[in-house]
């Protein structure tokens, strides 16, 4: 009774320390961002952008706004992602931060899920404030049940930035490293853009029921995080 | 250089005039035998390439898949058996990627023909448009990764472009049927004549063994460059080991 008793608390302590990995990696990565603040302020500025623009092109009555505002955000997010990631990973390799890593016994999958939890505050920050100006510039107020898209937008943000940080550390030392990563996350992740595109259109239209799409959502978020930590460390060694 | 038993030589030959044999039949059964189309006329004969290449579009995946877990396993274990692995998914990348764009073109040029447009974004064919898009990912990153990293790299992409089809196809299917689309005629493979049942037979035969030929011909060219890669590395290191007298 006691071996097993011990054995659960290896495990606690093991766990407790994978944990404190993370929270370590996340901290750090906060920290850099709270001195230099650079993706954050740029990814703002550029969804803010593709907002202006596809205003501009498409010039949307209310009513079509509406049906076009979902995929306009998570396409605005998506751009806007794009130039972060790559950013968060080429932190780590100022310094040969990133050789440190390699050969520290830490968990390679805690560095990898800190990097995620950290871009993952960045960009529902850019949604905070990115949100205002959505309701202002399209005239929208959600027909549908408004109160799900407190569940599409962190489960949305979640697979386009755990994917993304695990495919920018993939092509973080291919050339032309800004192609990479588009070009990879873009058809892997198609399934959950559909998802959060179409929730978000269900919710503010209210002409159909989004919860098929939030359950795709989970699915995604729960199997493509699941490969992402078990592969991370297969990533970081390649060599 | 390896030698090679020439049974492998023997074997590939014997293969090649087979293939070509059952294209050439199948060719034969699918322009002139078969009896044509009522609706659609002699335009209906692309079906005899577009349907075969699609199916076996969503076999070569698959094999790079296995492939590629099999070069996850034995790259600390055995690595110059997972340099074979390694060899076979690069070879089932390129013919899915083949296959994909044969069938996406056939395809579009059937639609054409016979329905008016060049594309829907239907299931299917966003489907295989993402299919496409995966493998064409796939060879990007085999070509723009630094080398020593590549073959790693592309094993993770191919599991997670794996594990990414199956998903795709399913989340496509919903969207379309929350939004329908024009329905082609329910499918190519819904009630097919009997009479044409050979010709389409055929026709995948044929083309599965070219497929295979495709297959195990780049499986050779990668093998070879691999070897000359690390007897030329090897070359390398004897140079430096020469001890000056």
């Amino acid at each position: 009774m006691s071996r097993v008793g011990s054995e659960l608390r290896d495990e606690l302590r093991a766990l407790r320390s994978y944990f404190g990995h993370v929270i370590c990696h996340l901290q750090k990565d906060l920290r850099l961002e709270w001195r230099s603040r650079e993706s954050v302020v740029g990814m703002l500025f550029f969804a803010l952008l593709v907002v202006i623009i596809f205003s501009l092109a498409f010039d949307p009555t209310a009513a079509v706004s509406r049906q076009i505002a979902g995929g306009i955000l998570w396409v605005a997010l998506l751009f806007a992602s794009f130039t972060a990631l790559n950013q968060s990973w080429t932190r780590e390799q100022r310094n040969r931060v990133l050789e440190a890593h390699r050969m520290s016994p830490a968990p390679a999958s805690a560095l990898f899920l800190g990097k995620a939890l950290a871009n993952l505050l960045f960009v529902t920050l850019v949604e905070l404030v990115l949100a205002p100006f959505f309701l202002i510039f399209y005239n929208l107020h959600a027909l549908g049940q408004g109160w799900m898209l407190l569940a599409v937008l962190p489960l949305g943000t979640w697979a386009l930035v755990c994917n993304g940080t695990f495919f920018a550390a993939l092509s973080l030392r291919t050339r032309n490293r800004e192609l990479m990563l588009p070009l990879i996350l873009v058809p892997v992740s198609l399934p959950a853009l559909l998802g959060m595109m179409s929730a978000t259109t269900a919710i503010l239209t209210g002409e159909s029921d989004p919860a098929l799409w939030v359950r795709l959502l989970v699915a995604y978020n729960i199997i493509f995080t699941l490969v992402c930590l078990l592969l991370f460390e297969t990533v970081l060694s390649a060599e | 250089m390896a030698k090679r038993s020439c049974i492998f030589g023997v074997a590939g030959m014997v293969w090649v005039v087979l293939t070509l044999t059952a294209i050439a039949y199948a060719t034969r059964l699918a322009l002139v035998v078969a009896p044509t189309e009522a609706t659609m006329g002699n335009v209906q004969r692309i079906f005899y390439y577009h349907v075969p290449t699609s199916m076996l579009s969503l076999l070569f995946p698959y094999v790079n898949f296995m492939a590629s877990l099999f070069y996850l396993y034995w790259r600390r274990r055995d690595p110059l058996r997972a340099l074979t692995a390694d060899a076979v998914a690069i070879s089932a990348a390129e013919v899915t990627v083949v296959y994909s764009s044969i069938c996406l073109l056939t395809g579009m040029l059937w639609g054409r023909a016979a329905w008016g447009i060049w594309w829907t974004w239907d299931a299917r064919l966003t489907s295989m448009l993402l299919l496409w898009l995966l493998y064409v990912s796939y060879l990007m990153l085999r070509k723009l990764s630094s080398t020593g990293q590549t073959q790693t790299l592309a094993a993770v992409l191919s599991v997670f472009a794996a594990i990414d089809v199956p998903i795709v196809y399913m989340s496509i299917q919903w969207w379309r049927t929350q939004h329908p689309a024009p329905v082609f005629g329910g499918g190519a493979d819904s009630g097919i004549d009997p009479s044409m049942m050979p010709a389409f037979v055929w026709n995948v035969v044929g083309w599965a063994m070219w497929g295979i030929f495709l297959l195990l011909y780049r499986y050779g060219l990668e093998r070879r460059r691999q070897e000359s890669e690390q007897a030329s590395a090897l070359r390398a290191i004897e140079g430096t080991l020469e001890i000056a007298q």
